[in-house]
């Protein structure tokens, strides 16, 4: 009986870590090829698993034959302020939501919650039109302004408010202090275990992004990451020069993967509370 | 407050409306925005291109083969998760780094393991002749192994959100239970039938019904394996002909666009009422 269970933990071990192997291959392949040089890569019918000797010119050739520093650079200015932007927008909405009494709150709440069901693809298109129209594509703020709310990070934040006491606001109110002292003061510190959770979501959703900036620029000095491997793909270093173009998938991995790294803990709770797919 | 209010108007609502204008309206020209008359030309348009055709056969297959073997493997590493207790947390952070990364970024490693070159055969095809297959062009090669790989990617990208909804679900399952049946003598694969999959029935309908949704707005995976002209490469979705419609050398027709992507709002709308009519009948609250 003990064997037998012995038996079956062990076979658990071992399939777990076949799949574990499965998801990390790729990782693994990607970094070995990024080191090998274009003239070895292609010389070896049968790829070998590790690099002979390790280059890292394919990284100098990321960053200079492609606007690499530019997409990174892009990417990085559009999930700063779109994020901040964004935490402003909700943490009002959340606080209105939950605290202050108007007429029509809980009806037009349900409306928020209903726009939830309308597939983006249908707003998508739109937007693009709305956008264009306004002359917006190939500007920052064409890429930015539609991303800048978002109706469930308003729902999971003002269900974080609204289990902070009432008497909190009653006592400060008594003692005089306005809405927004009391919103910096007392909520957002008690639910800053959310608003960070949120943030790394929206970070890693925006470092991500690929179909609307897709749609909304077709000048390389406004492209994101996701944009630029694509056109690296297409039309970069040759279509040939795999290693180029692996060290460039690299650079572009590394940034979420040490975020993961850092906060993994907060990121999966984050995630399986939202139980939503980024 | 007001802010989101104006953002998720000029954002959501006008745009949905929008939508269903655009779609009715015949000859739009973007340009000039002018147009003929309102009619349902757009809708039989789109329903009689071969491209849009082929995307809707592309989705249904990556639906039809991504979400039950995705959700069924899911659930089988996270039963094998939840078994053991050393380094449990260590295989779930692993299995979980997927999700992070930019699928644009990982689909090119893919196409790099499966394409066929003048240098190699790549890694994947080297495995097949090890155990005696032929090699086979997975990136520009025939249709089946086009929709090979492209499951094999949609599959590896989707699974780190189900398993860890899954192990979760799982570990709040009352240790009570397990107990009573051990103590009562249940074999395990009863356990499994008549108390863990009823426990968890709730946690694996959701992972269905959104399974189900996210499989039909597959597009960017495509994109990564095939590049951005899925129209000649004859792996597009019918997200993909909606965006091809809107932008690009094919692109400047809204109506069309609108079009399709109200056809695909109904297909999902459709499948998900029946998903939730179903799980109504099977789930035990």
């Amino acid at each position: 009986m003990k064997n037998v269970r012995k038996i079956k933990t062990t076979i658990t071990y071992i399939l777990l870590s076949i799949w574990a192997l499965i998801v990390l291959f790729p990782f693994y392949w990607m970094l070995l090829t990024s080191i090998k040089s274009y003239a070895s890569y292609n010389g070896e019918y049968v790829p070998k698993f590790y690099a002979e000797h390790p280059t890292f010119e394919n990284y100098v050739n990321a960053f200079t034959a492609v606007p690499l520093g530019r997409y990174f650079l892009n990417t990085l200015i559009f999930t700063l302020v779109t994020t901040g932007l964004m935490m402003v927008v909700i943490i009002l909405s959340a606080y209105a939501f939950a605290r202050i009494d108007f007429k029509g709150r809980a009806a037009l709440f349900a409306f928020f919650l209903a726009l939830m069901m309308i597939p983006n693809e249908l707003v998508i298109i739109t937007n693009f039109v709305t956008i264009t129209n306004l002359n917006m594509r190939n500007t920052f703020l064409g890429l930015i302004l539609p991303s800048v709310t978002s109706v469930f990070y308003i729902y999971l934040l003002k269900e974080n408010f609204e289990m902070i006491p009432e008497e909190l606001y009653k006592a400060a109110k008594v003692d005089g202090t306005s809405d927004i002292k009391y919103l910096i003061k007392v909520m957002i510190p008690i639910s800053q275990p959310t608003i960070v959770t949120i943030i790394i979501l929206k970070v890693i959703e925006c470092w991500n992004a690929y179909v609307w900036p897709r749609l909304i620029t077709d000048d390389e000095n406004y492209f994101l990451v996701s944009n630029g491997i694509q056109s690296i793909r297409e039309n970069g270093f040759g279509r040939e020069n795999i290693p180029a173009m692996m060290a460039a998938v690299v650079a572009i991995s590394v940034p979420l993967i040490i975020l993961f790294l850092i906060f993994h803990k907060k990121i999966m709770a984050g995630v399986s509370r939202g139980g939503i797919k980024g | 407050m007001l802010p989101a209010i104006l953002f998720l108007g000029v954002f959501m609502v006008y745009p949905l409306i929008d939508v269903l204008i655009y779609s009715v309206e015949e000859n739009y020209n973007f340009a000039s925005q002018v147009y003929s008359g309102y009619g349902l030309f757009n809708y039989s348009y789109v329903l009689h291109d071969t491209y849009f055709v082929q995307a809707l056969k592309n989705t249904f297959i990556i639906v039809i083969i991504t979400v039950p073997i995705s959700t069924g493997l899911a659930l089988l590493i996270s039963l094998g998760l939840s078994s053991i207790g050393r380094i449990q947390s260590l295989f779930q952070t692993v299995y979980f780094l997927p999700y992070v990364t930019n699928t644009l970024a990982v689909g090119l490693v893919f196409m790099v393991l499966f394409k066929k070159t003048a240098y190699s055969d790549g890694l994947i095809n080297l495995l097949i002749n090890a155990f005696g297959g032929k090699s086979i062009d997975f990136i520009d090669g025939p249709y089946w192994a086009k929709i090979m790989v492209m499951c094999i990617y949609t599959i590896w990208v989707v699974i780190p959100f189900k398993i860890l909804i899954l192990t979760s679900a799982l570990a709040s399952v009352n240790e009570e239970y397990y107990k009573a049946a051990r103590v009562d003598g249940t074999s395990p694969f009863r356990i499994f039938v008549r108390i863990t999959l009823p426990m968890i029935s709730p946690t694996i309908f959701y992972l269905i019904i959104t399974g189900f949704i996210g499989a039909f707005k597959a597009y960017s995976d495509e994109v990564a394996l095939f590049g951005t002209d899925l129209n000649s490469a004859g792996m597009n979705t019918i997200v993909g002909y909606v965006y091809d419609m809107l932008y690009g050398n094919s692109g400047g027709y809204p109506s069309y666009a609108s079009a399709a992507a109200l056809i695909l709002f109904a297909i999902v709308f459709t499948i998900t009422v029946i998903n939730l009519l179903i799980s109504r009948k099977t789930v035990t609250q």
